[in-house]
């Protein structure tokens, strides 16, 4: 759905999307990563099991909820890449109440 | 970080942070509390970390923010990134969450700097993975250099749509199609506005060029479309809409739309400071006189989250607003104030003149703000559809409070922000009253959801 | 305006008793200075409660407990009602003590239903609960229903029998002449010849104009809800020593409350959040549930309520007027009474007494 345009020299992290290792630039949000790495839909809701991706990119619609190492619910546009990150996708309310 | 300071501003932005360039002088504790990693707001996003070849194809208007940036940088205001701001009340108790760790500031004054967020519209499909704000489209370009890979459909109403097919147009991505949402007849009810907006021709001018530069590009511009929709199985696939009495498709995985933006205004209404429906706007903001000030002593706004009248302007209402809480903290007299506001107050005027008529011509249709389309989910976060929420306004639940109690539209973790307006409007549609009269949804804090293991640091904080 | 009964106040007590009254033929008008249930009724936990109530309020509770269970029969509407029992938690053997000694009172009073249980039975009600608990006192017909739909449904079923409400109506003074209820307000003059007073936390105001003047305070009482969640826990959790209170709701959210008190400014009817509580609240629910840590609370709010010195309500005839009546100060567990209140006061309007002992909720007390 998106890329990453090439500006000159790229400045990597690698962080593990739904499993698979992806090199991704530093600094830029999860959600980014996840829209520029084939990802069509980020989770699944808890009321109906529909689809869902990053919305509005910008904290307020709590669309783009992920599974961020390990943590459910993490707002994947206000969060950012770090190396070795691990990004699931999340399905319903996923694991908000396993890592207590 | 102390646990009180004189003035407290919330949000990175050009208001928030010319409000702090401007105040955070002579010893004043001040700090900016800002929810992004790097400061700029949405409007200048990434402004200090961009590449410049970047920058360049963006625009003039977004590298002016580098000037507010490197300006704010001299001044002595603390400036805290990564934090969350989640409560404000009118005793100016701030809550933020810095690192997973939940603790209560104070100030003598805080100034809101907010921001704007997209106005929300729901319509069908609007929820399926691939349909996304146009805002969101412009962050991911500014903060990662990342665009649609594979063709984009442009939709809605209002100028940052066509900013965004330019900038899409430079960066080499293909924009299949911008369908303009705003009826025909907006261009006509615009046209007494006119006159002022010729005042600030240089907007005009900008627009103009934009439509030129598309055109020339072969980008297909659909003007007065409306019933748009997306559809596919579980993700966008296509874009379906009516153009001159035809119905149309598009295939398309992207959609990205725009309705204009609104004042975020959840902290202002967590706080309890009153607010108004402004028509011309089609929103709700705070109450506020030129200074900023709100009715709760101490609690000025700044900037488009306190009516939106763009980036410029949030800039010289940052800096009355920082004057304003100067004089309140007795640094300055009245007059110094006045007449350092001056230059700044004119300035705000100036930049209102583009906007009835712009409001006039980008207004959306009350059909798109109150679909009659039964089926449309409105609540994003509980699924809630346009048909309960108008089934609960014939069951005798007449206004936005109590259609909220009863299907729970509004209750999701998004707290209201994507549906509030919407659900308004139902509600006023269905029993045939005005959108003031329905009132908004009554602010439930915390603003942004806490983990109970994070609410439960306070707690420490307090106990020490 | 004339009708047989002016109610003030028309939340779930004001609606339960036009209901029961529009039942037995009785013209009824509710006014309300808001909009109906604006404070207490409709944003209540919607705890269904017979455990722990005060004795006097154990006859009551035990009615209101069957009323319940066919509550559909009475409003159309099951109002969301379940029964997954509730419990009160002992962490230690003072605790454990405690609820034994509450079991073996409320035993010696003729109830049954209230009941120790041990360890083992504890975690297999509830194995989600940290390890450390040793026993508990339940109640297992308890539960809950949702607050706003029993309002809707009370409301709904009295004015399908011909109750009148007139929201947004303040009454600014009420008099007496020639055995007439004249009540001036916002919105004209409402007259009847029965006044029944049902205005919660603002109860005290009508009190004092008939001559009978009450402790009443008021307090917000603070809730917190948390996002959806798998299904976890099914009974409503408390505890005998600390401030716990809280339920998983049917979507999966839950509700966490325990009678934490927001800071209040009652004229101006604005609650603000007291987060340091809150924090307490949320440090306990995790020392007792470790697993929802990372659950996000996405609401809080606060509702105004009228509290009595012993916390039990002012029930019953007026004691300076004849023909005026009091029904207030529920002091934030009437949601469960609430249809048994209907019944009885409709039957001291009507039939001069009720089926219940009523006495220990004599306005007079306080003398």
């Amino acid at each position: 759905m998106f890329k990453q345009l090439s500006e000159g020299q790229a400045d990597n992290v690698e962080i593990i999307l739904n499993g698979q290792s992806v090199l991704v630039s530093r600094g830029i949000s999860v959600a980014a990563a996840a829209l520029s790495h084939q990802q069509r839909f980020t989770r699944t809701t808890p009321v109906s099991d529909s689809k869902r991706a990053p919305f509005c990119m910008m904290g307020v619609c709590y669309d783009c909820l992920m599974v961020i190492d390990g943590k459910a619910n993490q707002q994947a546009c206000a969060t950012y890449v770090q190396q070795g990150m691990r990004v699931d996708n999340q399905q319903g309310v996923g694991p908000a109440m396993e890592n207590g | 970080m102390k646990n009180h300071y004189q003035l407290l501003i919330i949000g990175g932005g050009p208001a928030g942070l010319a409000a702090a360039t401007i105040a955070a002088k002579d010893g004043i504790s001040c700090a900016v509390l800002d929810e992004q990693p790097t400061l700029g707001g949405q409007i200048y996003r990434a402004i200090e970390s961009i590449p410049e070849q970047r920058a360049k194809k963006l625009g003039s208007e977004y590298r002016r923010g580098k000037n507010i940036a490197e300006a704010f940088r001299l001044s002595d205001a603390e400036y805290y990134p990564n934090t969350k701001v989640w409560s404000l009340n009118n005793q100016r108790e701030v809550g933020i969450l810095q690192n997973d760790k939940a603790s209560i500031l104070s100030a003598d004054q805080v100034i809101v700097a907010s921001g704007a967020m997209e106005r929300p519209v729901p319509f069908p499909g609007w929820t399926l993975p691939g349909v996304m704000q146009a805002g969101a489209g412009q962050i991911l370009y500014k903060s990662a250099g990342i665009v649609p890979d594979n063709g984009v459909v442009l939709a809605g109403s209002g100028p940052l749509l066509l900013l965004l097919a330019w900038q899409y147009l430079h960066a080499g991505v293909e924009v299949k199609a911008l369908l303009d949402v705003t009826p025909l007849s907006n261009h006509i009810g615009a046209l007494p506005k006119f006159p002022r907006a010729l005042l600030a021709h240089h907007y005009l001018t900008k627009g103009i060029g934009y439509q030129i530069a598309l055109k020339r590009a072969g980008i297909p511009m659909l003007f007065g479309v409306s019933d748009l929709r997306a559809d596919g199985d579980g993700v966008c696939q296509s874009v379906g809409f009516k153009h001159s009495g035809k119905q149309k498709t598009i295939e398309s995985e992207l959609l990205l739309t725009h309705f204009g933006v609104i004042p975020h205004i959840w902290l202002t209404q967590s706080a309890g400071c009153k607010h108004q429906w402004d028509d011309s706007q089609q929103c709700w903001r705070p109450e506020h006189d030129e200074w900023g000030n709100t009715d709760i002593s101490g609690i000025l706004v700044a900037g488009d989250g306190a009516g939106i009248n763009g980036a410029r302007s949030a800039e010289h209402a940052g800096r009355l607003a920082g004057l304003e809480a100067l004089f309140a903290l007795g640094v300055i007299n009245q007059s110094e104030r006045d007449n350092r506001g001056v230059k700044e107050r004119k300035w705000v005027r100036g930049e209102r003149h583009i906007r009835p008529f712009l409001e006039k011509y980008y207004q959306i249709p009350k059909k798109l703000l109150a679909t009659d389309i039964d089926e449309t989910i409105i609540c994003r976060c509980e699924e809630i559809a346009a048909g309960e929420i108008r089934q609960a306004v014939r069951d005798g639940h007449d206004n936005t409070n109590q259609v909220k109690f009863f299907t729970r539209c509004g209750m999701g973790p998004c707290q209201g922000r994507q549906c509030s307006n919407a659900v308004a409007h139902l509600v006023a549609d269905e029993s045939g009253k005005s959108v003031k009269e329905m009132g908004h949804f009554r602010g439930r804090p915390p603003v942004a959801p806490l983990t109970l293991e994070q609410l439960a640091t306070l707690k420490q904080e307090v106990a020490e | 305006m004339n009708s047989d009964v002016i109610i003030i106040g028309g939340g779930l007590m004001g609606s339960s008793i036009a209901l029961q009254l529009a039942m037995r033929g009785c013209q009824c008008i509710v006014i309300d200075k808001a909009s109906p249930g604006r404070h207490s009724s409709g944003v209540s936990a919607g705890g269904l409660r017979l455990l722990n109530r005060d004795p006097a309020e154990i006859p009551l509770s035990v009615e209101a407990s069957k009323m319940w269970r066919d509550i559909t029969s009475l409003v159309d509407s099951d109002c969301d009602a379940r029964f997954p029992g509730q419990i009160r938690v002992a962490e230690n053997k003072a605790d454990m003590e405690k609820l034994e000694q509450r079991a073996a009172l409320v035993r010696s009073l003729g109830y049954e239903h209230e009941e120790i249980i041990g360890k083992q039975e504890l975690y297999q009600l509830v194995p989600a609960l940290a390890p450390h608990c040793i026993g508990a006192l339940i109640n297992r017909t308890d539960g809950y229903a949702r607050p706003y739909h029993a309002l809707t449904a009370f409301r709904r079923k009295a004015e399908s029998l011909g109750v009148k409400y007139y929201p947004s109506t303040e009454v600014y003074n009420v008099e007496k002449e020639a055995e007439i209820w004249s009540l001036k307000t916002s919105q004209g003059i409402f007259s009847s010849p029965i006044l029944v007073n049902c205005a919660g936390a603002w109860a005290n105001k009508f009190a004092t104009s008939l001559g009978e003047a009450v402790p009443l305070e008021q307090k917000a009482l603070m809730l917190m809800v948390t996002e959806r969640l798998p299904h976890f826990v099914d009974p409503v959790m408390g505890a005998a020593s600390r401030k716990l209170s809280f339920k998983q709701m049917q979507n999966g959210s839950l509700i966490i409350g325990g009678a934490l008190v927001a800071k209040l400014d009652f004229a101006k009817e604005k609650t603000d959040i007291d987060w340091a509580q809150l924090a307490k609240s949320a440090d306990t629910v995790i020392s007792f549930f470790p697993q929802l840590k990372q659950v996000r609370i996405v609401r809080a709010w606060a509702g105004i309520e009228g509290f009595m010195p012993d916390n039990i309500p002012v029930l019953g005839q007026s004691q300076t007027h004849q023909n005026a009546y009091h029904a207030f100060g529920f002091s934030a567990h009437g949601f469960q009474l609430s249809p048994v209140i209907g019944k009885i006061m409709s039957q001291l309007i009507l039939d001069g007494q009720a089926e219940l002992p009523i006495e220990p909720f004599n306005i007079n007390r306080f003398n």
